[in-house]
């Protein structure tokens, strides 16, 4: 259970973005996750809920943007959806593919509270 | 294309504009462990060591593959070990006793080492000693399938262990720990004749099924040891990783 780590990391980034932006609270917080990230979304959204009790975080929310699973194979070039433990080109069966989508763990973006001018970045 | 603003990530090429009071952040939640994880790398360099990050389930043969390695190569390499677990002193005491420095980190409750905890340990347990660098090191992760592979330590290499009593299908379970190794060893391998579950194709196949054309060896490190493959595996990538910094360096 890494996502209690991960959800800090999390609040952390989004407390930053509050206090550079002069934000007063943060409401909802987006997060894109693919299933190749090592991040269980439910176990994230437990660890959220214990997390964001802290400084401009108790009214926050998580919402969590899946992204699939996307590969690109090397000996025929196709391209298709794939699942977490097979990774297979589906057109010639190859296992020589490139991950394009699905190890994705990035925070997207922060719904600030209290802003009086506009925020930056 | 990079992890950071988002533009490898398809069909959000360009972030929407932010509306009132919402903000755009696209940075990657493991940024600060990644920072970390860089300096530890940077001082692993310094020193010329590579370091190797081993990964596994409890139980399948870390620290005993640890110990016959250590044995193998300490007097013609300087061998270092940073141990993790959660609690005791057991698994570093096991390699002073055969001969190499190691250095005991326990996680308390932590289920997997992270940068930070690595760049702490080495504060205390320097990589040249006496003038004498360590060549290798390898950081024993927290026996477990999960967690530690979502933390760059600034390890050179992943190593996951797979061990005959465990089942072949392990890579299939574990997509995300096995799609991050550089490099998989089937240890416990002189248990095969016993293990009639356990099939080296299987476990090979369910490793290409994640889409990796990482390489996997055989260990066995119990009565009758036999790590020569691994042996050659280590030095051959120590020659690499001398060649790649040596390049590196000069064209700087």
């Amino acid at each position: 259970m890494h996502e209690l780590s991960v959800c800090e990391a999390l609040l952390a980034q989004v407390r930053a973005t509050a206090n550079a932006n002069q934000a007063g609270g943060v409401g909802r917080v987006t997060v894109r996750l693919g299933p190749l990230s090592g991040v269980e979304p439910e176990l994230l959204t437990q660890a959220f809920s214990i997390a964001r009790n802290g400084p401009l975080t108790t009214e926050a929310s998580l919402h969590i943007e899946p992204q699939p699973i996307r590969i690109h194979c090397r000996d025929c070039g196709n391209e298709n959806e794939a699942t977490a433990n097979r990774l297979l080109c589906r057109a010639c069966g190859s296992f020589r593919v490139n991950l394009i989508s699905g190890d994705e763990l990035l925070l997207a973006r922060v719904e600030l509270h209290g802003v009086n001018r506009h925020p930056i970045d | 294309m990079c992890e950071t603003c988002g533009c490898s990530i398809p069909d959000q090429n360009h972030p929407t504009p932010a509306d009132g009071h919402t903000v755009e952040v696209l940075k990657g939640l493991m940024d600060a462990n990644d920072h970390a994880a860089g300096h530890n790398r940077e001082h692993f360099n310094r020193t010329g060591t590579l370091v190797i990050n081993l990964m596994s389930s409890p139980g399948s043969g870390k620290t005993q593959l640890l110990e016959h390695t250590a044995k193998a190569l300490k007097d013609r390499l300087e061998i270092a070990v940073i141990e993790g677990d959660l609690e005791t002193e057991n698994d570093a005491e096991r390699l002073r006793k055969q001969g190499v420095r190691a250095h005991q980190i326990a996680t308390g409750s932590a289920c997997h080492l992270d940068a930070h905890l690595v760049h702490r340990a080495l504060h205390d347990f320097p990589l040249e000693v006496d003038g004498r660098k360590t060549d290798i090191l390898f950081i024993e992760n927290v026996g477990n399938l999960v967690c530690p592979a979502a933390f760059d330590l600034g390890q050179h290499v992943n190593v996951v262990l797979l061990s005959t009593t465990e089942g072949d299908d392990k890579p299939a379970k574990y997509p995300v720990m096995f799609r991050a190794a550089d490099l998989v060893v089937i240890s416990k391998a002189d248990l095969l004749p016993y293990m009639d579950d356990f099939k080296i194709e299987r476990a090979e196949q369910s490793l290409r099924g994640l889409g990796v054309e990482t390489p996997l060896l055989n260990t066995a490190a119990g009565r009758a040891p036999d790590i020569g493959a691994w042996i050659e595996w280590l030095e051959q990538q120590l020659e690499t990783h001398r060649r790649t910094q040596q390049e590196a360096a000069s064209a700087a």
